[in-house]
């Protein structure tokens, strides 16, 4: 574990992403769009092209010494995550493509299995859509209906009437963490605890908490789990649900295939136990390599000096930008990690954009896949900067620079 | 790839700010709706269309100065004008901001809609310069609603 340390030396941490030294439109690339996906770092990439150069087969199949390799380096990866997430046992560590296809085999294995015609499930008002569309889809396929814990003007969840909206029909409860549109740490703890009092699971989407915050599952006690590699500076194709192992072991598996079977014949199949049994086919191999090194790659930096750094430049860009005429913060909740989504009178998210773009500046304009977030704050779409533990003052500096310009331009 | 900040020349920056022919006909004989999913570019045109020529044309709605400006300019260019003249303006539009067509000697009809070529250099937002024009095809051959998906 971390303890107290020197700041980030975030010019030697620049060292390790060749991407941060590219140029557009004649200017260095200030790259805060982590929130979209993260940049990889050299030892991650370098990780990967070893496996493909050196090590690469299939894992889980035969007897070769190569194959054996593969495998461990497979599993090892597994237990980095386990290890990350504070989980009981690697076999409560489920791989994905990502966030979107862990919530997906939550709602139609766990949730096919519970929720029944009639049945509720809830969600918070700040979902992305990976965990709005899967419930939608499951809600119509069994005539259960989708309720919402409402939010305030801020973006902090209203938890007065969530007793009230949890009924005896509630069958589970859908929460982000973090938003990836305001930023709002979730008090995920404390729901988890008054959701669980009334005998009702929770899935938590962790795609945009891992990256600043340490997450400890069983501390949260979460039933699921759902993150990306993407996101915490590993690959994009591979991610990671934790499920509590007496859910999993319940489940029934949701797509079928080689290596999710323990034996097949044409009167019968029997499958794995968890976490195989949900992992038909060959899975992304060097990804998820590429994600155990990613998580060694922070943990060496340290989550809690990440956070502390990231924190201070979220401060910093709040305090500049919001002096700025006609520009209004959305997500000013008092607990925020990294994200800062923001609008400016008379200037359409996507100009500024474009606009931020000419200045190199590469951050989001859009929904954010999360547009229930727009309808509740009555915009299009925003214009998004996040942070990372590699960003620094003097790039905040040049997003306040280019979003003066580009109020000046529009006026 | 030219720089973003060059597509946004005055011309573009002042019909963003005061739109032309802006509102809605009422009576119209024709109306489309316009959606750009991805920008949530929301456009409303109405058209009095009389002895083949587009008498009088409107747009409503909300979206960015691109998309914004876009049907602007288009509402002057195509007022007064043959509804076939309109549709060739239309076709030619779309042509220049994907690249296909040399505004130097392809586009005659577009005159000082030139002025949009640069989109074609930004790809993303090709959508919100064709969506006004997409629109009025739609409402002139009848159809309630275009979309640039």
């Amino acid at each position: 574990m971390t303890t107290t340390r020197q700041p980030l030396d975030v010019q030697a941490i620049r060292k390790d992403f060749p991407l941060l030294s590219r140029v557009f439109h004649g200017k260095p690339v200030v790259y805060l769009d982590s929130a979209v996906s993260g940049q990889m770092p050299l030892p991650v990439i370098e990780r990967m092209l070893h496996y493909e150069r050196e090590e690469h087969t299939n894992v889980h199949r035969g007897v070769s010494t190569l194959s054996q390799e593969a495998t461990d380096r497979y599993e090892e990866a597994r237990e980095k995550v386990r290890g990350f997430l504070g989980a009981a046992s690697a076999r409560e560590i489920i791989w994905t493509r990502g966030t979107t296809e862990a919530l997906n085999l939550v709602a139609q294995s766990f949730g096919r299995m519970v929720v029944k015609e009639g049945d509720e499930i809830l969600l918070s008002a700040m979902e992305h859509h990976a965990n709005i569309v899967p419930w939608q889809m499951l809600a119509q396929e069994k005539g259960a209906t989708i309720k919402v814990i409402p939010m305030n003007d801020a973006g902090e969840l209203i938890l007065d009437g969530l007793d009230d909206l949890i009924t005896e029909r509630t069958k589970i409860l859908g929460l982000v963490h973090v938003s990836n549109v305001l930023g709002t740490v979730n008090p995920v703890k404390e729901i988890i605890a008054r959701t669980h009092a009334k005998g009702v699971p929770v899935v938590v989407d962790g795609a945009q908490a891992v990256p600043h915050l340490a997450v400890d599952v069983r501390d949260l006690d979460a039933d699921f789990y759902a993150f990306s590699g993407h996101k915490l500076s590993g690959p994009t194709g591979i991610g990671v649900l934790y499920g509590k192992l007496a859910h999993l072991e319940a489940m029934p598996p949701w797509q079928g295939g080689g290596s999710m079977i323990r034996s097949v014949s044409w009167e019968k199949t029997t499958y794995m136990p968890a976490p195989g049994k949900f992992e038909a086919g060959t899975p992304p191999i060097a990804a998820a390599i590429g994600l155990g090194a990613a998580i060694d790659y922070v943990q060496a930096l340290g989550l809690d000096r990440i956070a502390a750094h990231e924190h201070e430049l979220l401060t910093y860009a709040t305090e500049r930008l919001e002096r700025l005429p006609g520009l209004r913060i959305l997500g000013t909740a008092k607990n925020k990690a990294s994200v800062l989504s923001f609008v400016v009178d008379g200037i359409h998210p996507h100009d500024l954009g474009s606009l931020l773009d000419g200045e190199g500046v590469v951050v989001r304009a859009g929904h954010h896949c999360a547009q229930p977030v727009m309808t509740r704050f009555n915009v299009p779409a925003t214009t998004r900067a996040s942070f990372a533990y590699f960003n620094t003052r003097e790039e905040v500096d040049v997003l306040v620079s280019a979003v003066v310009k580009a109020i000046e331009l529009f006026k | 790839m030219s720089d973003p900040r060059e597509l946004y020349q005055q011309v573009i920056l002042e019909h963003n700010r005061k739109p032309r022919n802006f509102g809605k006909l009422e009576p119209c004989t024709h109306h489309a709706e316009g959606h750009n999913p991805l920008c949530g570019d929301q456009l409303e045109l109405t058209l009095v269309v009389e002895d083949g020529l587009v008498q009088d044309v409107k747009f409503q709605g909300s979206g960015c100065a691109i998309d914004v400006s876009s049907a602007s300019l288009m509402t002057q260019a195509v007022k007064g004008r043959p509804v076939a003249e309109a549709e060739a303006m239309a076709e030619q539009f779309r042509g220049m901001v994907r690249g296909e067509l040399d505004p130097a000697t392809q586009t005659p009809l577009l005159g000082k809609l030139i002025l949009f070529q640069g989109v074609k250099d930004i790809p993303s937002r090709v959508k919100c310069a064709v969506l006004p024009w997409a629109t009025l095809h739609a409402a002139l051959k009848g159809e309630e609603e275009a979309s640039t998906e």
